[in-house]
This record gives C-alpha cells, sequence and structure tokens, in this order.
C-alpha cells in the first residue's frame, strides 16, 4: 500500500541532493517578484535614457522606494498576519503636522516633536488593534475608520492651533542629518533607515520565533490561539508599528521638505498594498516574505519613476502598475500552487 | 481497576437556554481507544471541546487521574497533556513541516545576541517523528503542509501531539475527508498512540473505522449518552441502530495491517 516504504534506505539519502534546490526555489515567495523586479528593471534600462541606470536614476527610484518601503514593510507583515491597515493613509501627514505643529508652531524642542509623533502613531496603531481584536470587525473596516477619524482629526486640529493647513518647521542641522537630508546630492537619508528596517522586519518574520507566529495567525487564527500563540497582543503590535512607520515617514518628510501638509498620503494605501501583493504576500495572509516586500517595493518605485526616462506619457505607469499587479498576482498564484504540490517524485506514487 | 486517565462525572454543557450536552458520565484509560459515535448535531464536538478546554462545562466535574481539573483555556489543557487534533489536523497549508511542528513550541539556537528560529532541527525532529509513525514518505522538513494528504496532515498533527508529551489524544472525525487508504492510515496511527499508552478518544460517523480501533465505544444522542459498552458487546447491525440515521457503511472494508 505504501510503495515508498520500500525504497532501500540508501537511495533515500541519495535523493535530496537533486531536488532540494528546486523544491526551496519554488517555496521562496519572492521568487515572482524577483522575476518582476527584473523584468521592469530591464524594460526601463533599455527603453529610458542613460541616466536611468546612473546614480541620478538610482536616487529618483530609490528615494521613492524608501518611503513608501517603510510603511510596506509593517503592512506586509500585517497581510502575511491577515490583518489590513489603511489607516497608514492619513498617519503620514498626522505624522508630518504632529512634529511640525510641536517643534515648528510651539517652538518646542525638535524630540519632543519627534516623540509627539511617534507617540501619536503609536497610540493610533493601539486603538486600530484594540478595535480589531475586540470587535471582529475585519481591520480594512476598523482601519478605514481611523483613517477618516485621524484625517478629520488632523485637519482641524491643525486649522485650530495654527490657523493653517500648511505649517513650516527649521529643524537643527543634525536631526535633519539623521532624518531628512540628502546623502551624496540625491540620495534621501530615508534609504538607510529603510534598508534597516528591511534587516529588522527580516530577523522578526523569518529568523525569531515570532515570525512563526505571524504566519501561523494569517494561516489559521483560530489554530493559532489554540496551539498558545499569543495572537491578541501580536495583532496590536503589529498595527502599533504599522502606525508608527507612517507617522515616521511622515515625520522625516517634513524635516526633509522643512513643512507638512494636512494632505497627501492617501497614495500610500493603495501603492503599499499593491507593493505588498507584488512582492508575493498572499492577500488572505500566511505566506510572504520580507525579501519579497523589499523586490515589490523596489520594482514599484521602478515603474512609478523609470516613466520619467523615457519617452513615453508619465500617464502610462498606472497602466504598466495595473499590469505588472495583475501579473504578479498570477505568477505568485502559480508558484504558490506549485509550491504546494511540490514533493519529489516518489511521494507521487501512492 | 487503576484511576482512569480521564473521567467525566454527569456534565452539561448549554449554550444559553439550549442545552447541547446533558449528564454525560464518561471514562478513558491509559492504552485505550473511546469511539464516540452520534449522528450529525449529536454534541460530539461540543464534548471534546469541552474536554480540551475550549469549552467550560456548565456542571459536572472533569477529573484527569482522578484530579478535578478545570481549564481556562486550550492552551492549560495542553498543558495537562491533552491533546486536540481537528479535522485538518489544525495545521497551516502554507507553513513547512518543520515550522508547523513546532508552531507555539520553536527551538531556537543563538545567532550572536540574538535567538533565532533553529530551522535544521525543528525539520529533522519532526520528519523523524513523522516516519516513526510509519509516514517514511516524509523526508522533507521544508515540504509546505498544503502540498501534504489529508492522512500524512493527520498524521503529523498526531505525531506533533504525541511528540509534545500528550497523554490524552481527542482527535475529532479525523477520517471524515479520507479516502479508504488513506483513512486506513489514520488508523494505524491511532493504534500506534495507543500502543505508546495514550488515552485516545475518536469521533467518527463511520461505524466500521469506529470497530476497527475502538476499545469502548459512546453513544451520543441529543445530548445525552445512550450508550456505552466495551468491544464485543455489541454487533455492528446494533452500534449502526443506536447512532440514529447510520449511514450504510456495513459493507465497507478496510484493510487494516497491524
Ligand atoms: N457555540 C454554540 N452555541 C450554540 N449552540 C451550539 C454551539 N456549538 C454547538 N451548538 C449546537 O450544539 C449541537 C451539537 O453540536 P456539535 O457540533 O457538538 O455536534 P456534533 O455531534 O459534533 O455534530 P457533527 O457530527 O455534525 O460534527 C448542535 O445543535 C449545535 O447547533
Ligand atoms: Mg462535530
Amino acid at each position: 500500500m505504501n510503495t515508498t516504504q520500500n525504497i532501500p534506505a540508501k537511495h533515500l539519502d541519495e535523493l535530496p541532493n537533486a531536488r532540494f534546490d528546486l523544491g526551496l526555489l519554488i517555496r521562496r515567495p519572492e521568487v515572482g517578484a524577483f522575476i518582476g523586479l527584473a523584468f521592469v528593471f530591464g524594460f526601463f534600462a533599455f527603453f529610458g535614457n542613460a541616466n536611468f541606470v546612473l546614480p541620478i536614476g538610482a536616487a529618483s527610484y530609490l528615494n521613492v522606494a524608501a518611503n513608501l518601503g517603510i510603511v510596506a514593510l509593517p503592512v506586509g507583515l500585517l497581510m502575511i498576519a491577515g490583518e489590513l491597515d489603511i489607516s497608514i493613509g492619513a498617519m503620514i501627514p498626522a505624522g508630518a503636522m504632529t512634529v511640525a505643529i510641536v517643534s515648528g508652531h510651539y517652538g518646542a524642542p525638535i524630540v519632543v516633536g519627534i516623540g509627539a509623533s511617534l507617540l501619536l502613531g503609536f497610540v493610533i496603531g493601539l486603538i486600530n488593534g484594540i478595535l480589531t481584536i475586540r470587535t471582529g470587525v475585519p481591520s480594512l473596516i476598523v482601519t478605514l475608520g481611523t483613517l477618516f477619524a485621524v484625517q478629520g482629526l488632523v485637519l482641524g486640529v491643525s486649522v485650530a492651533l495654527t490657523g493653517s493647513t500648511s505649517v513650516p518647521l527649521s529643524a537643527p542641522d543634525w536631526i535633519k542629518t539623521v532624518f531628512g537630508s540628502y546623502v551624496a546630492n540625491s540620495f534621501q537619508v530615508t534609504i538607510f533607515w529603510w534598508l534597516a528596517f528591511v534587516v529588522m522586519c527580516f530577523f522578526v518574520l523569518h529568523m525569531s520565533r515570532y515570525g512563526n507566529w505571524i504566519f501561523a495567525m494569517g494561516g489559521d487564527r483560530e489554530s493559532a490561539r489554540n496551539v498558545g500563540i499569543p495572537t491578541e497582543r501580536l495583532t496590536v503590535a503589529l498595527f502599533a508599528t504599522s502606525s508608527m512607520s507612517a507617522s515616521f515617514v511622515g515625520m522625516c518628510q517634513t524635516i526633509l521638505y522643512s513643512s507638512a501638509q494636512v494632505s497627501g498620503g492617501m497614495s500610500y494605501i493603495f501603492n503599499s498594498i499593491v507593493t505588498v501583493v507584488v512582492g508575493g504576500v498572499l492577500l488572505t495572509g500566511g505566506f510572504g516574505s520580507v525579501v519579497g516586500i523589499f523586490f515589490g517595493t523596489l520594482t514599484f518605485a521602478v515603474v512609478s519613476q523609470g516613466i520619467y526616462f523615457t519617452q513615453f506619457d508619465a500617464n502610462w505607469a498606472s497602466l504598466i502598475i495595473g499590469v505588472l499587479l495583475l501579473l504578479a498576482v498570477l505568477t505568485n498564484n502559480t508558484f504558490r500552487k506549485m509550491a504546494l504540490s511540490y514533493s519529489p517524485k516518489k511521494g507521487r506514487t501512492s | 481497576m487503576s484511576t482512569p486517565l480521564i473521567e467525566l462525572k454527569n456534565v452539561t454543557k448549554s449554550f444559553g437556554v439550549m442545552d447541547v450536552l446533558h449528564g454525560i458520565t464518561l471514562k478513558v484509560n491509559k492504552g485505550e481507544v473511546l469511539c464516540l459515535l452520534g449522528d450529525n448535531g449529536a454534541g460530539k464536538s461540543t464534548l471534546i471541546k469541552t474536554l480540551s478546554g475550549v469549552y467550560k462545562p456548565t456542571s459536572g466535574s472533569f477529573s484527569i487521574d482522578g484530579e478535578r481539573v478545570s481549564f481556562a483555556s486550550p492552551r492549560e489543557a495542553q498543558d495537562k497533556g491533552i491533546a486536540t487534533v481537528y479535522q485538518f489536523g489544525g495545521t497551516f497549508p502554507l507553513m513547512s513541516i518543520g515550522r508547523c511542528f513546532f508552531i507555539g513550541n520553536e527551538p531556537t539556537k543563538s545567532f550572536g545576541p540574538f535567538r533565532v528560529y533553529d530551522r535544521k532541527r525543528a525539520n529533522q525532529i519532526a520528519v523523524k517523528a513523522v516516519q516513526d509513525f510509519g509516514i517514511t514518505r516524509i523526508d522533507d522538513g521544508d515540504r509546505l503542509v498544503g502540498g501534504m494528504s489529508g492522512g500524512e496532515r493527520q498524521s503529523l498533527a498526531i505525531a506533533r501531539a504525541v511528540y509534545f508529551g500528550a497523554r490524552v489524544l481527542i482527535l475529532d472525525e479525523p477520517t471524515a475527508a479520507l479516502g479508504v487508504k488513506q483513512a486506513s492510515h489514520v488508523l494505524r496511527i491511532v493504534l500506534e498512540a495507543k500502543k505508546r499508552g495514550l488515552a485516545v478518544i475518536f469521533i467518527t460517523h463511520q461505524v466500521t473505522h469506529a470497530m476497527a480501533v475502538g476499545d469502548q465505544f459512546a453513544v451520543l444522542i441529543r445530548g445525552g449518552l445512550a450508550a456505552n459498552f466495551s468491544k464485543g458487546e455489541k454487533t455492528r447491525e446494533e452500534i449502526t441502530d443506536l447512532m440514529a440515521g447510520g449511514q450504510t457503511l456495513a459493507n465497507l472494508d478496510i484493510d487494516l495491517e497491524e
């Protein structure tokens, strides 16, 4: 009945090497994202002018990637855990305005402004997380609520306190160097924050036990709870991280541009979801990788900036992103199916 | 006779005004398989959820080794050695066998100042545990659980429970979605667990499966214990009749080679 039991043990030992590489490769959620990135990079390197492959070109898409990437990473982790956070669209301007109002308008020390901005992110994240676990309402709806609530709050408070929707801030030089400046004239310092955050998220998701818990939660929340994983605390922590990341990005932008606006940030909602999905994360949770999110972010940034290096009208960029998203989802689905059904030939016999 | 490993006395469970279980008195000994039979909605799942800490009994007592217990959470029940395997093994299709096996109890190793998940060791132990249960086909701990057959998944979940020191194994319809061959696989594993001295509570709709592994049988009808008897005390026909609406499984033969 079980043919494999008849295979001599020696034979079993010989098999793994021959199939190991393929098996491991197919199971990686980032394979599709990497192919996508190679494709769009090749496309713009070919159709774009020489600048695209020079540092100036790299700076243009890395700057976009860094700002988007810092938000996309926690959004991706949340998606893997089975949750969505769209309130980041309001948290970016909220973080931006908070530091500008506290340190710009009221002249408090910059560290107080930065602290207030991150604290606001933390609190909104807590609210998102607690509402999600307590009410059982899907997090898409919960964060849709906080998205509008925070947006209204920021607008109302800004106008009430400063009488304006745009507040200037001049940060001290050292703060600018750390949070909002250009390295080698064109690379935003946030690129380094982003890379550090990538490493941190990689560690958490793929090397620590918390990563295992995040996957388990996204795979089957009920079972995860039953094996003793603190799903509620983890959910709240993930929401807090995503909100704080969004306010961090807003805060860095305020410091870089020396002013904050109440608007802007909404585009990050869709962009981060596109990025994460292109990066191979399963929209319904339980599957994905940090490297995939990293490639997805770069892919998005290359498409949105690469278009300016070509003769094409910039309006075509959205078309490319749309097609790319669909292709990525199809590719990722295919790979996931292959990963699921992939097993050494001998496993097929019974 | 020694104290039963698990003993229920007069257990009742109500959801609001609805009595789902009433007056259930049952015991299971070490190295024994209790088959819990009953039609859809009879309360089988509710009974095992009460045993595994998901629900608290409304009244009645529940003892392990003669000692009264009360669980606030499934985790507490697990700590007492009660492992529950649900129909799909409570496993995570898109996770690797190794990660799934150790979920919530990940082995770690040091990595500089950090503790990191020890994938190699997890895979090794998981593969060995599954193979020890006779599923030698599984030899790669990186394979995704979703790629395993239903029977293999059940086996993984059972092997996992046993590895983590379960003393009581509760299986809710582990063979329901399986073909004859796969089901016999699972039944063989149930016998292996029994041989290792676990008490097994096995829920099924299939009388044949029950008769293949059961030492004790309990039939639930509308939340009450309609019959409780030992192996050989009743014929297949009598058991089938007891289970209201028992299906025509009488002729299903499974090959169980022990
Ligand atoms: N949480 C609950 N709240 C209210 N009623 C419930 C709850 N859980 C189960 N019930 C009811 O209790 C009864 C028994 O359900 P249970 O799931 O235990 O049956 P079962 O014997 O496992 O059936 P099946 O063979 O279909 O799995 C059903 O009528 C069900 O509707
Ligand atoms: Mg049931």
